[in-house]
């Protein structure tokens, strides 16, 4: 569980259609899900926790209310572990290059 | 109190996007599927001269273009004698959020603030968003992105993940949606809420900054070359980069140059399937964008779409997603330039042109884009496979999108497959047929038709 207190930058979360409510064109896995929303902003209660419904402001100054899911929302994506048949690529095309210019005469 | 249930808000469609991009559109139909685009384009878009300055007041445009001297020793080593045309690159990432995305958004935001509004929201998972917010902060406006990112598991895209980064560092709201096509309800729902321009993608305006990427061109390669390049190659997803080079090339007189589309070839991948979404490794550049607007422009966010991208295209080549990957490795290796890898289709499909060309032609890469934390080729190969997709090393003709990711045993092996524009053509006439209910049309409506597929109608429905 974690709390928040007014002004704390946060994140809130809401189901937008019910899975009954979708368009009828989506196919069918999509159809079974409801489509959800997820937007970052200040707290405007006192206090909340987690879990709670509380009321943001965004950056471009509107209010949502929808389920409090994160204080402090950060970013955690990154560049990740090599990929091993991407390693040599460099390589490889390097001496392609050595060996035409070598076949070639040029420096 | 306004009905916000999906089936009124939908109804409200034209209502709301009148007053969000400040275009009356019904000035420009004609009759059924005939509308006056070239009217449109002049009178709501603006003059090169007019975009030029004012991109230059937000840093955009005038990019570097570089010939890529280590990759065209390649090309010429897989060449036949005599064969592999010099690959040019424009270096749009070097644009102030890092895409040509930038060009489009200048003008849309520019226009924005113009006519008084108080912030602009786009619709958007791609480089776009970072575009608009970046250039909303430059002119004072609240801005809003409107992303698909995850499915219904949660799992967000990581190239995805990194433009809601990139668009909340420039000041934006992000609002972060699950899969689905109902994002454009709840799109319109935000417009009528906040009565913000519609930064569409799909707009003159938007169309129109994109044209100084193609007169830019033709004035840098004239400077290198001594004349226009013989091939421009364009990653085509929704057909907006294509249409603005193209016209700005035609603008400033390079009518021989030709204008090639290039799409990662994402066939059998639905793409508002929840099961499918986090099975590709490119979200945008791709066939699920790519045939669709090319074949009905109309389906997009505004009533008539400004890009059309079969009026333009003189050819189109289909790449794999592992191709892209390894021209990615090939640019920053061999060029010292990280970019992409989305931007990098166009790339791809040069090189494997570039090869089958004499070695005195010229191809003009004519984008790319930052690369960053998530949006690289080790997280999204990453990615792909702890959604089930196997990456291997082998022949990319091997390739289904979806199941594997196949990165070239040699460069060789890079081959752009080629995309028939007649097929491209007749789909584009069925479904016209289609949304405007008729099984024949009027002249004045082949008329339109032969210009917006650039063949004659009646020639393609013999076919």
């Amino acid at each position: 569980m974690n709390e928040a207190k007014k002004g704390d930058f946060v994140k809130i979360h809401n189901i937008v259609l019910e899975s009954s409510q979708r368009a009828p064109n989506v196919p069918e896995d999509t159809q079974k899900v409801p489509l959800e929303m997820w937007v970052n902003g200040f707290l405007l209660s006192e206090t909340a926790e987690t879990g709670d419904c509380v009321e943001i402001e965004t950056f471009a100054g509107r209010r949502v209310t929808g389920e409090m899911v994160e204080v402090n929302p950060g970013f955690f994506h990154t560049f990740g572990q090599p990929v091993k048949e991407l390693l040599r690529v460099g390589i490889e095309a390097k001496k392609i290059i050595k060996d035409y210019n070598a076949r070639n005469d040029m420096p | 109190m306004k009905d916000l249930s999906y089936k009124s808000v939908m109804a409200r469609k034209s209502e709301i996007m009148k007053q969000a991009v400040g275009i009356d559109y019904e000035n420009y139909e004609i009759e059924g599927i005939a509308f006056d685009y070239e009217r449109m384009m002049k009178e709501v878009g603006y003059s090169l001269e007019e975009i030029k300055t004012i991109q230059k007041e937000t840093c955009v445009g005038s990019t570097p273009l570089v010939e890529l001297k280590n990759i065209n020793s390649l090309i010429k080593a897989i060449s036949k004698p005599g064969k592999g045309a010099r690959v040019f690159l424009k270096d749009e990432a070097a644009n102030p959020s890092g895409s040509f995305k930038d060009r489009r958004a200048s003008v849309s935001v520019y226009q924005a603030q113009k006519f008084g509004y108080k912030g602009v929201i786009a619709a958007t998972s791609g480089n776009y968003g970072a575009g608009v917010a970046s250039q909303a902060a430059k002119r004072g406006l609240n801005c809003i992105i409107v992303q698909e990112t995850f499915d219904s598991k949660k799992n967000g895209q990581p190239e995805i993940i990194e433009k809601a980064r990139a668009c909340e560092y420039y000041g934006a709201e992000v609002v972060q949606l699950t899969v689905g096509p109902e994002l454009f309800y709840y799109f319109l729902l935000l417009l009528e809420e906040t009565g913000y321009f519609n930064a569409s993608l799909y707009t003159p305006f938007g169309i129109a900054g994109v044209e100084t990427l193609g007169s830019e061109i033709a004035g840098q390669m004239k400077e290198i070359t001594g004349k226009e390049p013989d091939y421009v190659v364009v990653t085509h997803a929704g057909g907006g980069n294509l249409t603005g080079t193209a016209r700005g090339l035609k603008k400033v007189g390079a009518h021989s140059t030709k204008v090639i589309g290039a799409s990662v070839d994402l066939f059998g991948l639905h793409m508002a399937s929840d099961g499918d979404f986090n099975r590709k490794s490119f979200t945008t550049g791709h066939t699920g964008f790519g045939i669709p607007f090319a074949t009905f422009p109309d389906r997009s966010d505004v009533p008539r779409n400004a890009a059309r991208a079969l009026r333009y295209m003189d050819d189109y080549l289909l790449v794999t997603q592992g191709e892209v990957f390894y021209v990615t490795e090939l640019l920053a290796q061999l060029e010292g330039l990280l970019r992409g890898p989305a931007g990098n289709t166009s790339l791809c499909a040069a090189i494997s042109l570039a090869t089958t060309m004499d070695s005195d032609k010229t191809i003009v890469v004519q984008e790319t884009e930052y690369t960053g934390a998530g949006k690289s080729p080790y997280p999204q190969l990453n990615f792909a496979k702890s959604n089930g997709v196997e990456i291997i090393t082998g022949n990319p003709s091997e390739s289904i999108p979806g199941k594997n990711i196949v990165i070239p045993e040699s460069p060789g092996m890079i081959r752009a497959k080629r995309y028939s524009l007649e097929s491209l053509r007749i789909s584009y006439i069925n479904q016209a047929k289609k949304a405007y209910c008729k099984t024949e049309f009027s002249e004045i409506e082949k008329t339109f038709i032969s210009e917006d597929i650039k063949e004659n109608f009646d020639d393609v429905v013999k076919e």
